[in-house]
């Protein structure tokens, strides 16, 4: 009786051991960019160029997440990448005329969209579109850009 | 000519026969666990006990320093880019995704795998498992399943455990040998692990679980019931399992990817 009790405890300690082995490789390995919320709105806004901006990316104001991307899609009549994002409803008052911008977090960081605030009196709601637009910065496109200009300076 | 390939013909046949059989094998144990698990927990538990909190103390040790050589292996080749802090992501992915489940089923065969094929084999050879079919108790039941069952449900736990640990040691390691700042190696991490590979880690546990449970119960009943036989069927639990797991693992990869 008291061998089997043993056997009880040790087996329970190890399960014990083991769950929160588990609830802890779920809970504080993960989900670094997280965001919930029960009430969400959603906008759209329109790129040239999204660089690797991906579903769930996080959506940042003045650098808190408050919402995140839900789709990323080609549009081929506007022949424009079309990026949905949901936004906490607590951030209800933000101004319609807020720009966005696809950011890198750190130099080789993932990347997300970052809001800043316009002037308008009113505000973004359910559908609404985001007109002010900033591309992805592609390093490509901006060492190119560099020596056309170092080049055209010679020849002054 | 003939006589080889009728050796050839024969050989092909006993390879598609013991597989076929294999799997009713797998099929009859699965057939009765539930039933087990609800009628003789007590049988499960000790099992649970005998492979999987016996063989914490292995997997502690094993898993503090994989992390540790990870994290060591991974900060001197990110170094050169500068890119120490992502020494976390390295360590987590590696461990969460791929050698968490890989190596606590290798270890999980040679602790208590072994174990078990030793232990059924031995009760063949000691005439103990006819002697229950004497008393019409059924010994796959009574005796296969139970361990069976146990090292099932121990094996995502071990690797749960190995892979918590691992990442201890990898924190031990970068952030008090290597000085990477506490912050920024647990940032990345949780910035780039995402809830799928913990999923695909925990499926892989599971399968390697089955594989390597069954791999042993299998090994021990069908060992040669004489002292040779059963140490043959010992050694032969842990090459299998090790070969499966390890084939079992690209596959799954390669199509969870």
């Amino acid at each position: 009786m008291q061998q089997t009790r043993s056997v009880e405890v040790g087996t329970g300690l190890f399960a014990l051991l083991g769950i929160s082995a588990l609830f802890f490789l779920t809970t504080q390995t993960t989900g670094g960019d997280r965001f919930s919320a029960d009430d969400t709105y959603e906008v759209e806004a329109w790129f040239d160029n999204v660089g690797s901006l991906k579903s769930r990316a996080p959506v940042a104001m003045s650098g808190v997440t408050i919402g995140r991307v839900t789709s990323v899609t080609f549009d081929a009549q506007r022949l424009q990448a079309k990026v949905v994002f949901e936004i906490d409803s607590k951030y209800g008052a933000i101004p319609d005329d807020s720009d966005a911008s696809i950011l890198t977090s750190g130099l080789l960081g993932s990347q997300y969209i970052g809001l800043q605030a316009g002037g308008s009196e009113d505000n973004l709601e359910n559908g609404s579109e985001i007109f002010f637009v900033q591309d992805a910065i592609v390093l490509e496109n901006l060492i190119g850009k560099f020596l056309v200009s170092s080049g055209s300076g010679d020849d002054e | 000519m003939t006589s080889v390939l009728r050796d050839i013909y024969n050989n092909v046949f006993e390879f598609v026969r013991t597989f076929g059989a294999f799997q009713l094998f797998f099929l009859r144990l699965v057939r009765h666990s539930p039933r087990m698990l609800l009628r003789r927990p007590g049988l499960v538990i000790k099992q649970v006990y005998n492979t999987g909190a016996l063989s914490l103390v292995i997997i502690m040790v094993c898993g503090f320093f994989v992390g540790g050589v990870l994290a060591l292996q991974g900060y001197a080749n990110l170094a050169r880019f500068n890119a120490e802090d992502s020494v976390g992501t390295v360590v987590a992915l590696a461990l969460i995704k791929e050698l968490g489940p890989v190596i606590t089923a290798l270890l999980f065969a040679g602790r208590a795998g072994t174990a078990l094929s030793s232990e059924i084999g031995l009760m063949k050879a000691t005439d103990q498992l006819s002697a229950m079919e004497m008393m019409a108790v059924n010994p796959v039941r009574r005796v296969l399943v139970p361990r069976f069952v146990g090292g099932v449900i121990s094996m995502p736990l071990l690797v749960a455990v190995f892979t918590c640990i691992g990442l201890f040691g990898a924190d031990v390691v970068a952030v008090y040998l290597l000085s990477v700042d506490v912050g920024a190696f647990w940032q990345q991490m949780q910035l780039s692990v995402d809830i799928k590979d913990i999923q695909e880690g925990i499926f892989k546990s599971i399968v390697f679980g089955i594989v390597a449970s069954l791999l042993a119960v299998w090994e021990g009943y069908n060992a040669i019931p004489t002292a040779e036989g059963v140490g043959r069927a010992t050694t032969r639990t842990v090459v299998i399992t090790a070969i499966a797991v390890l084939i079992l693992d690209f596959m799954i990869t390669a199509v969870m990817l």
